[in-house]
């Protein structure tokens, strides 16, 4: 067995970037193919309806549901606002009138003269998608959304927080090894997007958020600090719609773990790009990894590009520990023996030699590695 | 789709969410036994979007290990040529790919038509994203909402018995139409909506949601306020399954035309294979599917069956929520060594980024098995609150019972009374010393008096639960030769740990007097394992006394067992940690109560002292 496959994150100075811009309901699409456009612009849009409020009418009046229209005002499809009345009974000699008015301001949806409830549905909710990096329109999807794609530097995080953002990169950490603390987050850095190096404490990232940092970008952050940052434990993997003032990427995982050294000196060399990122992670079937995207200003292709399937793991390729005792350690596959080996655990899998700069040579679960694709 | 009356071969495939397994079962000599397996991807996703390849892959690595040509062209080769040796005579399979089918169900008064319209949805293996009623504590509004953001596969409103309440179950119905919920695979379809609620309000129903759902009525899931008949919901939820789910998942359309039978989701398969063992050998059964993502737990009582989703208690991806459902307390009283409580949190956070890592250390299995106990237990503890009376078919209860029943009626899993725990999943399938396995589950679920323990070989239930549905006999013989391994037996006596006597006082004098004339004589003190070695085909004459007058084996209270006990890959355990196991939280104090309970079932490596 030549190469072996197992997930990979991405970091790569040039890759081709395709973002799939689409609204959450049917709208209007802006753009047309071959569009440049810039990541501000927005590429489509559409109105969400509103909530839905129901409300028992009929209750309200003291009549029979099945009599509620003799005394409605407004009729299915009747715009209201709020606190406008909508029914009323005629009451005695003007005396015992009741009234319903609407909780509201949009518009009736239905009537039931079987339950006596009113629903009515608010103002509709205007909703843009912007076009989140500079590129080209390279395919519109009727009534949905755009593409659209670039050539960039990408750096794929394994896990996030908050969604998409802009600004400018600007690296804190002095190498990749370095924490992060409070006295590091500096008022001037509003605005922009953070690199730090293994990891950031709660106190510097709280800090961050007061400052109005953008984003950061880190190799370990604790898994204790997202429930003291969100109030509540991320349980599954699944992210991207926290509102905690700031979009977080976590290169390598939990802990205090030294980021890559590709992805820290690459995200050196673009001190001071405008980047565009998110936080959003989905670890199950239809994976969205964290990401950052500093697009470069020139035209890529034109056509949609479709990446090479991915080919796996060979010998000589570069590969990192994704679990203990090899967490973090990055080093180089000297070997892919293809019988099963007993671990410590007992447990008996398919393994890889693995070694690290230092000269030493160790055996992993083929499982427990991941590719550094460059 | 004609199946041959005799059936000499059968390819049996389940399309998991990430994996796709094949097995090739043969008929040899008298019998049938599971003879060869493969797996591969699953191939949902992009960049394939064709589930069919991953079925080919997983059926083209059966073929090269067996040599039987299985896979021509894009296509499994069935019937089987009269020789019988190229292709099989039929093809079938589960699926749980894509999240498995998931259901919103809705009933007029939550512990009643809605937990009905539950069952009926959970007894058809799909997971109940969420259930609504008039009754509901959330406002109109707020149900709404969440109606709209769920897009399931699928809805399932009850509601009123036959004749009962109009306006509460219309007021349900107003509630879905103005949600116009959305399917979650193709936009272009309308939601399958079965209404299994009162028949007398059909016509408002269909007034209602008529136009913006595809609706299906059904006989009501609740005709009368005693009896339950769920068959026809569940029927229907089968038959939108294969029509409107599957037909819209990328390549389903394919693998239909090839199978010959129904795809049937996979927990549906496994509660079949489940029920069919309880009735053969006329016993009570608990069973656990534990996953990545979610742990399916089913039981068969009394011929009565129940199956729960616990639909964030899993092992990679879920792993994170058993942390925050269970409290890293209740996972460290299994741990046998002190760890620092951050590292261990950063370590589970990143199984949970990390979701396919394995452990390569002692330390790591020992972790992952701690926190599987405690997925098990939380999993197993949501099945006994949903399997209560009236929970199974057709059951009857009093009206007087019915009102004593305030939100969970008395659970039917009675510990007791339960003949045999079998349990599956790569926790419990793969654990590299099945002495762990039978150690998980009987700390996770706690067994009183004489219950046997039993693992699934390699996940191999959900194809014979499919099987079964065709060939009973064939899925059973397999079932018990090559799908389900005995652990063994484990017998504990019932005693509330507060109140038995501290320090370890003689608490069970045993007597195993074995066939081969020998006898093993121990007298076992509380909160102690003991581990007897013995196979399933030896007969052990057991004779077992409570030496503490409130411990009880069944018999009653302080009264002794004799009978024939069986052993198996792991042997009889006598467990006298009483119920429930008290574990102490200091770590000097836990430590070495936990290494001894490990080093008397020689659970790991006696060199790494645990």
């Amino acid at each position: 067995m030549a190469a072996i496959f197992t997930p990979g994150l991405t970091v790569s100075e040039r890759d081709i970037v395709l973002k799939d811009r689409r609204l959450p309901l049917e709208g209007e699409v802006l753009v047309e193919v071959g569009a440049h456009v810039g990541a501000a612009d927005v590429v489509a849009r559409t109105d969400l309806p509103g909530k839905i409020y129901p409300t028992n009418v009929a209750n309200q009046l003291g009549v029979d549901p099945g009599r509620l229209k003799e005394f409605m005002l407004k009729d299915v499809g009747d715009t209201v606002e709020r606190d406008e009345l909508i029914a009323k009974t005629p009451g005695l000699f003007g005396l015992f009138v009741s009234e319903a008015t609407a909780v509201t301001g949009g518009t009736i949806e239905s009537i039931s003269t079987v339950t006596g409830q009113v629903i009515l549905q608010a103002h509709p909710i205007p909703v843009e998608v912007d076009a989140y990096i500079d590129g080209t329109v390279v395919e519109v999807i009727p009534g949905e959304g755009c593409l659209v794609q670039a050539p960039a530097a990408l750096v794929q995080g394994i896990f996030g927080l908050g969604g998409e953002v802009r600004g400018d990169l600007h690296m804190v950490a002095m190498d990749r090894t370095s924490v992060l603390v409070e006295s590091d987050i500096t008022p001037d850095l509003k605005g922009l997007i953070i690199v730090g190096g293994a990891h950031i404490g709660l106190g510097a990232l709280k800090r961050a958020v007061e400052v109005g940092v953008a984003g950061i970008v880190t190799g370990g952050f604790d898994y204790d600090d997202i429930k003291e940052l969100l109030g509540y434990e991320v349980g599954v993997a699944i992210t991207g719609g926290e509102d905690l003032g700031l979009t977080l990427v976590v290169t390598e995982g939990f802990g205090n773990i030294d980021m890559a050294p590709a992805t820290f000196d690459l995200l050196r060399s673009k001190q001071g790009s405008r980047a565009s990122i998110n936080g959003a992670t989905q670890i199950r079937a239809g994976v969205i990894r964290p990401e950052v995207i500093v697009t470069y200003d020139e035209d890529g292709p034109s056509e949609k590009y479709v990446p090479p399937e991915p080919e796996g793991i060979a010998l000589g390729d570069t590969v990192r520990g994704i679990r203990a005792p090899y967490f973090g350690r990055i080093g180089k596959v000297g070997g892919l023996p293809v019988e099963l080996t007993t671990m410590e655990s007992e447990t008996r899998v398919r393994i890889l030699e693995v070694e690290f700069d230092d000269g030493t040579v160790v055996s992993m679960p083929r499982a427990n590695v991941e590719s550094i694709e460059q | 789709m004609t199946i041959p009356t005799e059936i000499r071969s059968v390819l049996a495939t389940d399309c998991g969410s990430t994996t796709t397994k094949a097995i090739l079962i043969e008929k040899v000599g008298d019998g049938y036994r599971q003879t060869f397996r493969g797996e591969a991807p699953t191939t949902v996703e992009a960049p394939f979007e064709d589930v069919t390849r991953g079925v080919l892959n997983a059926a083209m690595e059966v073929q090269e290990l067996s040599g039987r040509k299985l896979v021509e062209g894009e296509g499994i080769v069935t019937p089987a040529n009269d020789e019988g040796s190229e292709g099989v005579d039929i093809y079938i399979s589960t699926s749980s790919a894509g999240g498995g089918l998931q259901l919103v169900v809705g009933g007029v008064v939550r512990s009643m038509t809605a937990e009905s319209a539950m069952r009926a949805a959970l007894g058809a293996g799909a997971i109940v994203m969420d259930a609504f009623a008039t009754n509901d504590s959330r406002k109109p509004h707020e149900q709404i909402e969440r109606i709209r953001q769920l897009r399931p596969d699928m809805i399932l409103l009850a509601g009123g018995i036959d004749g009962g309440t109009v306006k509460h179950v219309v007021a349900l119905a107003e509630m879905v139409a103005a949600a116009r919920p959305r399917t979650r695979l193709g936009g272009s379809f309308n939601l399958p909506v079965i209404f299994a609620g009162n028949r007398e309000v059909r016509s408002e129903i269909e007034r209602l949601l008529g136009d913006i759902s595809d609706l299906e009525a059904v006989d009501n899931v609740r005709p009368v306020m005693e009896r339950e008949d769920l068959g026809p919901a569940r029927d229907k939820i089968h038959d939108l399954f294969m029509d409107h789910v599957m037909a819209q998942a990328p390549g389903y359309n394919k693998l239909m035309g090839w199978t010959d039978t129904p795809i049937m989701p996979t927990p549906a398969a496994v509660g079949l294979i489940m029920q069919t063992i309880a009735k053969r050998r006329n016993i009570n059964v608990a069973g656990v599917d534990i996953g990545g993502a979610t742990t399916d737990v089913f039981s068969v009582f009394d011929g009565r069956f129940n199956r729960t989703v616990s639909a964030n208690l899993g092992m990679s991806y879920s792993v994170s929520n058993v942390l925050a459902e269970a409290g890293l307390d209740s996972i460290l009283r299994w741990v046998p060594f002190d760890i620092d409580e951050k590292l261990l949190r950063n370590r589970i956070g990143n199984k949970m980024i990390r979701p396919t890592t394995i452990p390569q250390t002692l330390e790591e299995l020992k972790i992952e098995q701690a926190i599987a106990r405690e997925a098990l237990r939380l999993a197993f503890v949501q099945h006994k609150e949903f399997a209560v009376e009236l929970r199974g078919v057709q059951q009857e209860r009093t009206i007087a019972d019915a009102f004593r029943q305030t939100g969970a009626g008395a659970t039917l899993v009675k510990m007791m009374k339960l003949d045999l725990i079998v349990g599956s999943g790569g926790v419990l399938s793969h654990a590299p010393r099945r002495v762990q396995s039978m150690r998980m589950m009987i700390d996770a679920f706690e067994p009183e008096g004489v219950t046997e323990l039993a693992v699934d070989s390699i996940f191999m239930m959900p194809h014979l639960g499919v099987l079964s549905s065709v060939n009973e006999e064939a899925a059973t013989q397999v079932f018990e030769r090559d799908c389900i391994i005995y652990l063994g037996t484990c017998v504990a006596p019932i005693g509330d740990p507060g109140k038995l006597p501290p320090g370890g006082k003689p608490a069970l004098d045993i007597k195993l007097e074995r066939s081969d004339g020998t006898v093993v004589e121990r007298i076992l003190n509380t909160d102690r394992l003991f581990l007897v070695e013995a196979t399933r085909e030896e007969q052990v004459v057991a004779t077992v006394t409570p030496l503490i007058r409130s411990l009880d084996l069944g018999e009653g209270p302080g009264k002794p067992l004799r009978r024939v006990l069986r052993g198996g890959v792991v042997g009889i355990a006598f467990d006298t940690r009483g119920r429930s196991i008290r574990v102490p939280t200091e770590p000097a104090a836990r430590v070495p109560r936990v290494q001894d309970w490990v080093a008397a079932m020689d659970e790991y490596p006696r060199e790494e002292g645990a």
